[in-house]
């Protein structure tokens, strides 16, 4: 008796410590191994984040570099958890808000042993907000708040502002802002276009155009302990059969992007247990843009017809199976505290619970505007997902107020044309962010003189006072008060743009891969610094 | 014969000029330009500023006479200028690639000959026995059958066969590594798409040795190398075969040139870093540069290729003189 009671405690305390063993393996990271990871596209235009726009520079070259600031990679989801890279501490703003002062910290050196300075910082931002003529910078207008950036002595940057704004922070977290030598810049401003030498938890060893890149552990990265990996290779592959080969057969672990449903379905059937799935509402939209210097896009309650036509709440549910599409939004990222809470929403056209209603105040509208029957062209881009099976949906959707509606699909390059020249009736377009920043991301809302890239070819300057208020609101509930305001109007008064469903992100890779947390954006988390191989 | 290569190469000249004026011409015509699609790529803000910034660093925002201009003269001065994507030499962006489809080309050219001739020759002699069909269904079917989709499915038996066997799936590499550096890998990684080309390469070519032979076979020397009482051998290699080869090897000529910058889906499906792949990326990034030099690569590999072949002629041929 005393034989099988001991021999049970025995058995239980086997138990416990295997499980205790399992947690405590699955909280300790592993140093060591090589992560190979997809990218999905043909190469880069060049490794220089300052001046590009697309995720192939960021998840080629984002290990190598350092950011001021960044969305904490620990809890990626949360962006308003904003924590230092290469500064020592979250400032306060001073002078009313208009002052920035960050302290840099130091020892940190870039690959080529040059010690890096408040200098090197203040250095890059003035070529993020003030390029020198002949560089690019394609988000400058993101800081169209900020007057001034100065480096006072090697361990202090300060950011001078016009005025004080909930904006400057968010978008100072910028995923490209990555940090370059100021004697590299102040030598060849292109320099960084073709090389990488950065700060970041990877050194860089080689590229070969078109077929992958390799990083090994940076030995003096300034966060101890990190990166846990000894390198990484990022093999380019355009084709997502490919990529999602190279994953069942371990080829790849992971590819940051995203894959549709059909593919993560794949994965999971095929590695069950070998297989883990991550997923987050993606800040990127499906929406909508008419071009109202076409008659009858003219008239508002053509527009507002557009949107209430739309079954959002009934839709989103079967396309989330077939398309990276899946939340029911209006202007602001979901997960914003600035966004609307569902009975907000219900308060928006195109986003009533009851559909039939909806529809019959669309028919309405359409007959008030001697619009019935109305034939178009929805002009979309030559992209599957999700591109082609939200246009499908829509034209279905558009029917059923009897409007008539065919999809003229281009390449990319005709399709940007097509919208700048205004040569179209209805475009589909994908706007997205490198940040959840809501306060310059609905930016694209705002008519074409404040915000080139909208095609909606209309001014509105109630609009933009609107905006512009917001903006410069410090209060937030204010703020957000404005923000339903700004959203009512720009979705449902004037229907300027149809946002139609929120894009959803789906990870699925390899289970030994430990560290990584998915975010609402495929820029964000890309340095693979916290990233370990539990095998 | 010195003389009539020359000739041909001067010959090249206004075809390469002809072929640089359409894709120049042509490429203008699509509407955007590689600016607006690399600002735009991100999905976020861009401003015109930017656009204009990058128009004057490309030289787009110059009249399209002096665009033209600067092409053909660097073109004359195999300075084929820089890539507006990614801003390197487009001789060094085409070098990087050249290799991989110059490997798969020639294999599936051995892949090619190593099946066509014997078959199509087997083919010819056995006509209309069972040989005869099942060589010809086998050349149906290749022609018939997409390279790219006979790619796809490889792969996918590859992965299903090695789960099923192994307990893993398993698929070839797909970075490329130089033949000189890891030959294996290298191998690995070529084997499956040089087969599925090869294929229907060797399909083609089977089907044109199979139709020349059955023609030399009935010619009169034929009969004759018989009645002497030559050995079967030595009538079919010596005497028909090498008669037969004419047609085909025209048509081995063509069937290379393409596959330099034709296997477009190919190197899609297996992740190949060759010409083809460059093409596709050049034209929907509208790289006016490197699609200009890439089309001017292509018109020259082919205009190369039929002088290889007509050379060869000579050599297959000696009644063949060259004026």
């Amino acid at each position: 008796m005393r034989a099988s009671a001991a021999m049970a405690i025995a058995a239980v305390l086997a138990v416990l410590a295997t499980a205790a063993a399992a947690a405590s393996s699955e909280d300790q990271p592993k140093r060591g191994g090589i992560l190979t990871y997809m990218i999905p596209a043909d190469a880069p235009p060049s490794f220089d984040g300052h001046r590009e726009s697309t995720y192939a520079t960021v998840h080629s070259a984002a290990p190598f570099y350092s950011v001021l600031i960044r969305v904490n990679p620990n809890n990626p989801s949360d962006m308003n958890d904003l924590v230092c890279d290469l500064c020592t501490a979250m400032p306060t703003p001073t002078d009313g808000g208009k002052t920035w002062t960050f302290k840099i910290r130091s020892g940190v050196k870039f690959a080529d042993g040059s010690p890096l300075t408040a200098a090197d910082v203040a250095a890059s931002w003035n070529e993020i907000i003030f390029p020198p003529k002949g560089v690019l910078s394609p988000r400058r207008s993101n800081y169209m708040m900020v007057e001034r950036v100065e480096a006072p002595d090697p361990s202090t940057v300060v950011f001078h502002l016009k005025f004080p704004t909930s904006a400057f922070l968010p978008a100072i977290a910028d995923p490209f802002a990555w940090i370059y030598e100021k004697r590299i810049l102040d030598k060849d401003p292109h320099w960084y276009e073709q090389n990488i030498m950065g700060s970041g938890p990877f050194k860089f060893v080689s590229y070969q155009a078109g077929q992958e890149i390799k990083g090994v552990r940076n030995p003096d990265y300034y966060h101890k302990g990190l990166p846990y990996l000894d390198g990484f290779v990022g093999i380019y592959a355009p084709q997502q059969a490919v990529q999602v080969d190279a994953i069942r057969a371990d080829r790849a672990a992971i590819q940051f992007r995203g894959f549709p449903p059909s593919a993560r379905d794949e994965l999971v059937r095929e590695l069950d247990g070998k297989i883990t799935v991550q997923q987050s509402v993606w800040n990127v939209a499906s929406a909508v843009t008419p071009n109202e210097k076409r008659k009858p896009f003219d008239d508002p309650r053509v527009r507002r017809a557009l949107t209430l036509a739309i079954d959002r709440w009934g839709g989103a549910p079967g396309l989330s199976k077939i398309a990276v599409v899946k939340t029911v939004g209006g202007l602001v990222y979901p997960g914003s505290p600035l966004a609307a809470t569902k009975p907000e929403l219900e308060q928006i056209a195109g986003y009533w619970p009851d559909i039939e209603k909806s529809r019959a105040e669309a028919r309405r509208l359409l007959k008030e505007a001697g619009a019935e029957g109305l034939s178009f062209e929805l002009l979309n881009r030559n992209v599957d997902q999700p591109y082609k099976y939200v246009a499908i949906w829509l034209i279905d959707q558009w029917s059923k107020i009897g409007l008539h509606v065919t999809q003229k699909v281009m390449p990319t390059g005709p399709w940007f044309q097509a919208m700048r020249s205004g040569n179209f009736d209805v475009v589909l377009e994908a706007p997205g962010h490198g940040m959840v920043n809501p306060l310059l991301d609905v930016q694209k809302v705002l008519p074409a003189s404040v915000d080139p890239e909208n095609y909606g070819n209309y001014e509105d300057p109630k609009e933009v006072e609107l905006y512009d208020r917001m903006l410069r609101e410090t209060d937030f509930t204010k703020q957000r008060a404005l923000m339903r305001q700004f959203e009512k109007y720009v979705l449902d008064t004037q229907a300027h743009e149809i946002w139609v469903l929120w894009w959803y992100r789906i990870v699925p890779y390899r289970s030994y891969v430990k560290g990584w947390k998915i975010s609402p954006t495929h820029f964000i988390n890309q340095d693979l610094s916290t990233i370990w191989l539990d095998r | 014969m010195y003389r009539y290569i020359v000739n041909r190469l001067l010959l090249m000249v206004p075809t390469l000029v002809g072929a640089a004026v359409l894709v120049f011409g042509l490429m203008r015509l699509i509407p955007g330009d590689v600016c607006v699609v690399r600002l735009g790529s991100g999905g976020g803000t861009f401003d015109e500023a930017a656009v204009r910034a990058c128009h004057a660093e490309l030289g787009l925002d110059r009249p399209l006479w002096h665009q033209f201009f600067d092409f053909v003269w660097g073109f004359l001065h195999f300075d084929f200028g820089t890539s507006m994507w990614t801003g390197k030499p487009v001789s060094y962006e085409i070098m990087q690639r050249l290799p991989i489809s110059l490997e798969i080309a020639i294999l599936a050219t051995v892949v090619a000959l190593a099946l066509a001739i014997p078959l199509g020759t087997i083919s010819a002699l056995k006509q209309n026995s069972w040989i005869d069909l099942v060589v010809r269904t086998v050349a149906i079917a290749g022609i018939a059958t997409p390279s790219f989709w006979l790619g796809i499915l490889s792969i996918l038996l590859v992965l299903d066969l090695s789960q099923a066997i192994f307990g893993a799936p398993w698929m070839p590499p797909i970075n490329y590594v130089p033949l000189w550096k890891d030959p294996v890998q290298n191998l690995a990684m070529a084997f499956l798409p040089a087969v599925t080309v090869g294929y229907r390469y060797s399909a083609v070519v089977m089907r044109m040795t199979r139709s020349a032979m059955l023609e030399v076979l009935r010619e009169d020397y034929i009969r004759t190398a018989r009645a002497k009482g030559l050995m079967r051998r030595v009538v079919i290699n010596r005497h028909a075969l090498k008669n037969a080869l004419l047609p085909v090897v025209t048509l081995i000529g063509i069937e290379f040139a393409f596959l330099i910058g034709g296997l477009v889906v190919t190197e899609q499906v297996f992740n190949l870093n060759g010409v083809g792949r460059l093409f596709v990326q050049a034209v929907q990034n509208q790289d006016y540069t490197l699609t200009q030099a890439l089309v001017m690569l292509v018109v020259a590999v082919f205009v190369l290729t039929n002088l290889v072949v007509d050379l060869a002629y000579a050599w297959l041929d000696p009644r063949i003189r060259f004026a």
